[in-house]
């Protein structure tokens, strides 16, 4: 009856084969049907944290991840966006082969452009608008932002070459260049998949120390330069496809539980003297020194390390088979999360609105929580709607199409 | 709501009768600030220190202050209201009556870091300031300059402005809510913080300062008000924390200017 069930429960088309096809290459693939809740969950949430993070600082903003330590909610994303996509087409791979696997891909990734160049469109009319009824004369300068619309020839054809970004419009570029880059990666994983993580490692590396980035219009860099989150994404994917399993050993230790434990701790602290300025005093200058800028366009060690710290400790204590899965409570999250594409949009939109209603309707601490709050039950309900349009449509569906229908859910979105 | 009419009650009785305590006492608090322009001293505190400074009001030899800035430096057709003219005025009212302090400004619109820094040495051999206030960011973050550039260009401007032999203090962006969602401020008030901490160098939290005040509710930042009354308030109490931190960085408090 619940909505998890509902998505995990249909395919029993592949089930018979699974078997078979777990011993032939060097990559592990679950049993169908055994749909991952957790990485539901923390996608939704994750989906929720940024959209928090989107609106202007408030009381909840203190409840994002962000402000207790390095990483925060976009490390959860792509990582569970690799996990999740390799999942998915790392099964169509091995089903139908690598020309199939590619061509639902790229089906995808023009999914993703378009709702990129739809949320494009939606900041022009905002923009346009604050452009034409805002003249604070304390910000003059700031409205310099504007001069873009002066010439929209150039700036809407850079946008649609995902090479002039918005704030807050960094996220899906960087996903559209990483999902094309996944059936190389995927081919790459069915022959070996630990050459291919090293690979990863040695891209990162190769980007920090010779300083590669994507640049941008109409000067600068993506923002989340590609080539070193491709590390994140390609490590969620290793782990999808068999990785984590291998890992298990090290992830029961309690030594690497004790790791985990004192680096977040060291984390919350460095975090802590950003916020309480008195606290720096016992801060070694050489620490910060080495330490700082703490790097987030090209996905910092120390984030990427915290990230994994997390990951530890939730795979530690968040077993896959935790009853609390199944609960009413978490259901909006889970619901959210296995609808990532639609429900991220939506909250990048929602965003949006939310600011402009705090500028030209009312500001004020309740109206931003009534509008984070109604911001947050809105995703839920248009992720609600999505699973049930889905179930009745399947239902519908001939029962042939299922198992593809069924893989574009969990769909890497 | 009566809460606030009561507190500001207090704070004005207070405001009245600040004067006739500091006839024979040097030692009050910061007198006679409007309630809105407080600021949590958190805010206000530094562990770099102007010494430059320091030496030239203890020796009663002039200050002359210069501030480098963009267009948010002053307000469009009151530039009698704008930040450093606001600070000239506290600061000759809170050091000693003998001391000559004179704020000079310097702006450069539409330039980034690396352009004004590259200004700097003929502009220092021009003014020979004690003290030099460098407000910048908030043209590299609209044209979104790689961030690792924006932190050389400060690095050199902070490096050139002490060779030339003055006292420096950062200034970050403006908190602007509105255009929030247009550009990405986080990447440069971080790069300004580590110039700041790896030369030793007090930054002003403009930023940090501004949405206090609008947090708090002392200013409503997301006005669309198209006249120059916030923007007259703003920079007021803008002069009046430069000017507060100033002194303390330079560590001129009370009992200082006494000696």
């Amino acid at each position: 009856m619940t909505i998890a069930d509902q998505v995990t429960g249909s395919p029993i088309a592949g089930t018979a084969d699974a078997k078979s096809r777990t011993a032939a290459p060097a990559i592990a693939l679950p049993a169908i049907g055994e749909r991952e809740l957790r990485l539901d969950l923390f996608r939704g949430l994750a989906l929720w944290l940024i959209f928090i993070d989107h609106l202007p600082t408030s009381l909840l903003t203190w409840f994002t991840i962000r402000n207790y330590g390095f990483s925060d909610a976009t490390e959860i994303f792509i990582f569970i966006s690799g996990y999740t996509a390799a999942f998915v087409y790392g099964r169509a791979m091995l089903d139908s082969g690598f020309v199939i696997a590619t061509a639902r891909i790229l089906r995808r990734v023009w999914q993703i452009y378009v709702a990129h160049v739809f949320l494009f469109t939606i900041f022009l009319a905002e923009i346009s608008y604050v452009a034409t009824s805002f003249e604070n004369p304390l910000y003059t300068e700031e409205m310099g932002i504007m001069d873009f619309l002066k010439q929209p020839d150039v700036t809407i054809v850079q946008a649609l070459l995902l090479r002039f970004r918005p704030v807050n419009m960094d996220v899906l570029p960087l996903y559209i260049v990483l999902m094309l880059a996944l059936p190389v990666i995927l081919w790459s994983m069915k022959w070996k998949p630990d050459v291919t993580l090293g690979l990863s490692v040695v891209l990162y590396a190769v980007t920090w120390e010779f300083d590669l980035y994507f640049s941008a219009y109409p000067n600068g860099f993506w923002a989340f330069n590609p080539l070193a989150w491709q590390l994140l994404f390609v490590f969620g994917a290793w782990c999808a496809l068999g990785g984590a399993r291998r890992m298990s050993r090290i992830l029961a230790s309690p030594v690497t539980m004790w790791i985990a434990i004192a680096y977040l701790v060291a984390a919350f602290y460095v975090t802590l003297t950003w916020y309480v300025p008195q606290l720096s005093h016992f801060m070694p200058k050489r620490i910060e020194q080495w330490m700082y800028p703490i790097d987030k366009t090209d996905l910092d060690v120390l984030r990427f390390t915290h990230f994994l710290a997390l990951a530890v400790l939730t795979v530690r204590f968040l077993p896959r088979d935790w009853p609390g899965l199944k609960s009413p409570w978490l259901r909006p999250l889970i619901v959210c999360g296995q609808h990532s594409l639609e429900i991220f949009c939506l909250g990048v939109f929602l965003a949006f609105a939310g600011h402009f209603i705090l500028a030209e309707v009312a500001g004020g601490p309740a109206m931003h929580a009534l509008i984070s709050l109604s911001g947050i039950l809105i995703m839920w309900a248009m992720a609600w709607v999505i699973s049930w349009y889905k179930r009745v449509a399947d239902k519908s569906g001939s029962k042939t199409k299922n198992a593809v229908g069924n893989a574009d859910m969990a769909g890497g979105g | 709501m009566k809460a606030k009419v009561l507190l500001s009650l207090i704070l004005l009785c207070g405001g009245l009768a600040a004067p006739s305590a500091r006839a024979e006492d040097a030692a009050p608090p910061a007198p006679a600030a409007p309630p809105a322009c407080e600021v949590p001293s958190y805010l206000l505190t530094t562990d770099s220190q102007l010494h430059k400074v320091a030496d030239v009001v203890k020796a009663g030899k002039p200050l002359e202050i210069l501030v480098v800035g963009s267009r948010s430096t002053t307000i469009p057709s009151s530039e009698d209201s704008s930040y450093p003219a606001r600070m000239q005025a506290i600061l000759k009212e809170k050091l000693p009556p003998s001391e000559a302090v004179h704020v000079s400004v310097e702006i450069q619109s539409k330039k980034t870091a690396e352009e004004t820094a590259s200004t700097f040495v003929k502009l220092m051999d021009e003014k020979r300031p004690t003290l030099v206030i460098w407000q910048t960011g908030t043209v590299d973050a609209i044209r979104s300059i790689d961030p690792d550039e924006f932190r050389r260009a400060v690095t050199e401007g902070v490096a050139a402005l002490q060779y030339a032999g003055a006292d420096v203090v950062l200034m970050n962006l403006q908190y602007s809510p509105r255009t929030e969602t247009m550009i990405s401020v986080p990447p440069y008030l971080d790069n300004m913080r580590v110039v700041a901490q790896e030369h030793d160098i007090p930054l002003f939290d403009r930023f940090a300062i501004m949405r206090q005040w609008n947090d708090q509710g002392q200013f409503d930042l997301f006005s669309p008000s198209r006249g120059p009354e916030l923007a007259k308030q703003v920079h007021d109490c803008l002069g009046r924390a430069l000017a507060q931190f100033v002194i303390d960085a330079a560590h001129l408090g009370p009992a200082e200017q006494q000696n």
